[in-house]
């Protein structure tokens, strides 16, 4: 009558004698897409959360250097009519600022590039648009890190 | 209201719009800033001539822009990480904003002297 019916024995309606014995145990299957030695490594690891963790904290980094910087450039001592050569020569003569500076333009500039990846994402709906505006991006983020830091390292107060 | 707008034109999208839009522009500032920066590689000449330009009233006025910029989008980016971290974040998140909009006035008001006092003298004479 039901066909439904099943014993812990597996015993089957067709069979009519228990299917598993202690020499031939239910066959154990396999979850499908289960990872096996032949399988590659995993190819996606956890960059969206790395990334997610890093705007966070890069961010609280950079109210800190970023308000300081303000401080320093647009507030303080005259403000703005301060600056000029003699000004940051002044200031690079110290590796407290040299690091302050190398940390901000290294912090800033990824989290920002980062940000924009976002954006990009969000925006660009384009397989090709969103491959060259994310080039673009990252083109423009190496370089200019290179370049802050290159200028940081190699400043010259006797340039002339 | 309808259902479904609970966040649509809220505190919640509009500060998500402003935070985006901030950290846009601060970005494009950075990439110029650093590369008006690296003059000090060419000459002190060129430098000077350069940060000349950001001592003029309008310049000073774009200056106040970026600080009203950078300082939204770092309160809000503090309120952010609170709605994420804290257990209570996301039930005081419409509090949080009007507390970031509260200390962000105080703050532009305590930067119009500083940022933009130089430019009135330079307008109105010292
Ligand atoms: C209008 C406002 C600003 C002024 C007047 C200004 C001024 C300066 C000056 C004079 C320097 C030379 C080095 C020093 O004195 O420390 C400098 C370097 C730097 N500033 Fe600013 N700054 C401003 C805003 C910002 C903002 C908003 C950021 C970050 C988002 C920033 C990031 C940097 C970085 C990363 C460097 C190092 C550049 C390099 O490695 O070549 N600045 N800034
Ligand atoms: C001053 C301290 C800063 C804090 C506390 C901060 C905080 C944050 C946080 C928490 C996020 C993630 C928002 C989210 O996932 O919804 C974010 C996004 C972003 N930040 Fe910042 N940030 C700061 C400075 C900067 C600077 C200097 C730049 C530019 C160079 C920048 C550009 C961006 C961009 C473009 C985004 C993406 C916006 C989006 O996806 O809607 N931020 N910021």
């Amino acid at each position: 009558m039901s066909t439904t019916e099943t014993t812990a024995s597996g015993v089957g309606p067709v069979e009519g004698a228990p299917v598993y014995t202690v020499d031939n145990p239910a066959p154990l299957i396999e979850a499908p897409r289960k990872r096996t030695k032949k399988t590659p490594r995993s190819t996606r690891g956890n960059f969206e959360l790395a990334a997610w963790l890093f705007m966070r904290l890069s961010g609280i980094v950079l109210v800190v250097l970023v308000i300081g910087h303000l401080l320093i450039q647009l507030v303080l001592d005259g403000g703005v009519s301060k600056i000029g050569f003699a000004f940051v020569a002044g200031r690079w003569a110290s590796p407290f600022w040299q690091v302050w500076d190398l940390l901000m333009l290294w912090l800033a500039m990824l989290h920002g590039a980062n940000g924009l990846r976002t954006v990009i994402n969000d925006y660009a709906e384009r397989p090709n648009t969103r491959l060259w505006l994310k080039g673009l991006l990252y083109t423009a983020t190496v370089f200019t890190i290179l370049l802050g830091t290159l200028v940081i390292f190699t400043f010259d107060p006797n340039i002339r | 209201m309808p259902a479904g707008t609970l966040y649509r034109g809220r505190e919640g999208m509009w500060s998500w719009v402003a935070h985006r839009v901030t950290g846009v522009l601060i970005f494009f500032f950075l990439f110029v800033h650093v590369l008006d920066t690296a003059l000090v590689r060419v000459s002190p000449e060129d430098y000077d001539k350069v940060v000349a330009t950001y001592k003029t009233p309008i310049v000073a006025l774009l200056e106040y822009g970026l600080v009203a910029a950078i300082l939204f989008h770092a309160l809000n980016g503090l309120r952010v990480i609170a709605v994420d971290f804290w257990s209570k974040g996301p039930r005081y998140q419409k509090q949080m904003f009007w507390t970031v909009m509260g200390v962000w006035i105080v703050l532009m008001a305590g930067a119009i002297y500083p940022v933009l006092g130089h430019a009135a003298r330079v307008l109105f004479g010292s």
